[in-house]
């Protein structure tokens, strides 16, 4: 998987759980709470759809490196190496 | 049940605020727990006062208040005199703007020193402190301000701009808006450089025990959301309850992790712990695994008072995730807002070394009424016992007149009216305040039972209000909030059970005739409803239906909707008009 087709993937979640957020002015650099407005529920559903969708496991300790979306594709990238 | 008391040895009980309940009840006086507070001379009481003043009279100016860990890993300490000075120069700001007595604040921002300056300022200045939960959508606060009559409001210039900034000239009653930091947008004020140059004393406002201080906000089943009230007289309950169920004493180290605008951030995460000279931890950041596990070692956290939410999600990451980490300085945990579950509970024992203690509260009670002391042997899944001051009780209320229940036999939970911080009025609705009393007893909305050796535990709500992560939420503002959008001809909505938020709010929809209901549409909504209303109270989950379940006189049956997808009977469907298709 490149790292578009998994920024795509995340993006992609990420607007299912919250659809109050435009995919396309999603900037790298957004932080999932404090600049999207994501609360800790919607970060526990955001994980456990990347889960399924890329089928790679993400420990509880691990959620703060998705924290946005620059940080979740390198370390998606990472764990499908 | 199948779970195992978990008794407690001679040495927890001798070390424990209340080292024999029983005989505390008996000996307990609301009177004697006022006589410890110094008060104001001439009969007058200021939370504020008793919070600050009186430590930095009896010489503990120089102990630390809070420890604030910033989200980026900066950390400050203001001592008790550090933020009586704060709270003063506060004080002195609302006073320049001509905010005074009677007026009411609100606040709606992030866990920032600014925060406790101007809770503790606001009381000091006589000044109603009313605080909103920061991930609020516009909806939301925009109601609340209006209903709370809002003179005066601190936030941030980022909240500010996204969500007051396009209505805020609709609330007549605002005259001051505060931004922290040193710039603000036009007709706001930025509190930085007015904290600068305001004089550090300021005489505490002279306020009676029965003046307003608080107004905390709480859904209803219907209509709009109720401004609880509070008075100064308040913090005598708020200092006796912490130290009865939370065991604050002088010089502990207590983390409340609640946010103050939740009634729990207030009430244990402000004033209670100040008022008993504690060292509080204050954490900016939202919950994260090992950055809260990284603070129970480093602060050397003594006293833990968290939400079962938190608690389960630190569950889903399993036992190992704590292993490493030293937790011995932990004395007691604590846990409010949403039952405990038993397996919760024993899980503190398993990795903590000691078991979470649940407690029960609501808005209207102001504090902590019935709790598992540190005392008490804890009967896994049971909110505890009624603590000294407090007459709880098991009603049936369907007759003409109210009866207590027996034991082991569900009914609504109420409690004998009288403490200190028991709610005075729901602001400017009066029916709806008298309907929470009947012969002689506060109602609470919860259904619950006690067993044979007195120990209360929770069965459900008596109405239809939604609790998630511990949040009270009222399905009418969230169906209101559906409504509006043009897509959407009715909604209900209901809680559906949640193994880690305890319930998550789902909305059934009626569609308007040319709209079609699609995955589309569906996400059109909740973006909707998440822009209005913000995360915490906006659907997860929609679902379309050609019809609802409606009552003769057009009522949604929300409770049918629950029964219908949580599997249970149906219960009385007599009324039933219309049904859902």
């Amino acid at each position: 998987m490149t790292r578009n087709e998994i920024r795509t993937a995340f993006v992609d979640e990420l607007t299912r759980i919250a659809p109050d957020i435009d995919g396309k002015t999603v900037s790298d650099k957004d932080h999932l709470m404090d600049d999207l407005g994501l609360d800790s529920m919607d970060i526990l559903n955001l994980v456990t759809a990347i889960q399924t969708r890329l089928g790679v496991s993400v420990p509880e300790t691990d959620y703060p490196r998705l924290e946005t979306l620059e940080k979740a594709v390198e370390y998606l990238a990472g764990k499908l190496g | 049940m199948g779970w195992d008391t978990i008794t407690k040895s001679a040495n927890d009980r001798a070390n424990a605020a209340l080292p024999d309940t029983e005989k505390a009840r008996k000996d307990f006086s609301w009177n004697d727990a006022r006589q410890e507070l110094s008060g104001l001379p001439g009969g007058g009481l200021n939370i504020a006062h008793e919070a600050l003043d009186r430590h930095v009279a009896a010489g503990h100016g120089a102990q630390c208040a809070i420890r604030w860990l910033g989200a980026s890993g900066e950390t400050r300490d203001f001592t008790y005199e550090h933020l009586q000075r704060n709270a003063s120069k506060f004080a002195s700001v609302l006073t320049r703007h001509g905010i005074g007595k009677g007026d009411r604040l609100f606040s709606m921002m992030g866990r920032v020193p600014e925060l406790y300056f101007a809770a503790l300022g606001t009381l000091r200045a006589g000044v109603v402190f009313t605080p909103l939960f920061s991930a609020f959508g516009p909806e939301p606060v925009r109601t609340r301000m209006e209903i709370g009559e809002a003179s005066a409001l601190i936030t941030t210039a980022a909240i500010y701009r996204r969500k007051i900034a396009s209505w805020r000239a609709e609330i007549p009653s605002l005259k001051l808006v505060l931004i922290v930091g040193d710039d603000a947008p036009e007709d706001c004020i930025a509190l930085g450089p007015e904290m600068d140059r305001a004089p550090d004393r300021f005489e505490v406002m002279q306020t009676d025990p029965e003046d307003m201080a608080l107004i905390h906000f709480t859904s209803g089943t219907t209509g709009r959301p109720k401004g609880v009230v509070h008075v100064h007289e308040a913090v005598v309950a708020h200092a006796a309850t912490g130290r009865f169920a939370l065991e604050l004493r002088p010089g502990s180290v207590y983390w409340c992790t609640a946010d103050p605008g939740w009634v729990t951030g207030t009430s244990y995460g402000i004033i209670s712990p100040l008022v008993n000279g504690v060292t509080m931890v204050v954490d900016e950041a939202e919950y994260d695994l090992d950055r809260w596990y990284r603070t129970l070692e480093r602060e050397k956290v003594e006293i833990w008072y968290t939400a079962p939410t938190a608690i389960r999600m630190m569950m889903r990451a399993g036992q190992d995730a704590a292993a490493g980490y030293d937790f011995s300085n932990l004395k007691f945990l604590a846990s409010v807002g949403e039952p405990l579950n038993p397996e919760a509970v024993v899980w503190g024992k398993e990795v903590f070394g000691k078991p979470f203690h649940d407690n029960w509260w609501q808005s209207e009670t102001g504090g902590i009424m019935i709790a598992n002391t540190a005392a008490m042997d804890i009967k896994p899944g049971s909110m505890g016992k009624p603590l000294p001051g407090i007459e709880a009780g098991i009603v049936e209320t369907a007759g003409d007149e109210l009866s207590e229940c027996a034991p082991e036999e569900v009914g609504e939970l109420a409690l004998r009216p009288g403490w200190p911080s028991m709610m005075r009025a729901y602001l400017n609705e009066e029916a709806r305040y008298a309907k929470c009393f009947r012969d002689g007893w506060y109602l609470s909305g919860d259904l619950a039972m006690r067993d044979s050796d007195g120990y209360f535990w929770f069965v459900g709500r008596a109405d239809d209000l939604i609790k998630s992560s511990g949040h009270l939420i009222g399905p009418f503002e969230v169906e209101s909030v559906l409504i509006e959008h043009d897509a959407v001809a009715e909604a209900a909505v209901i809680g559906i059970p949640d193994e880690t938020a305890g319930e998550v709010v789902k909305a059934y929809v009626v569609l308007n005739p040319g709209f079609d209901a699609s995955d589309e549409m569906e996400r059109t909504l909740r973006g909707h409803a998440r822009k209005r209303l913000g995360p915490a109270v906006a659907p997860r989950e929609i679902v379309f239906r050609q019809s609802l379940p409606k009552t003769r006189s057009g009522k949604i049956m929300r409770r049918l909707l629950k029964a219908r997808e949580l599997g249970l009977p149906e219960g009385d469907i007599s009324t039933l008009e219309t049904d859902e298709k």
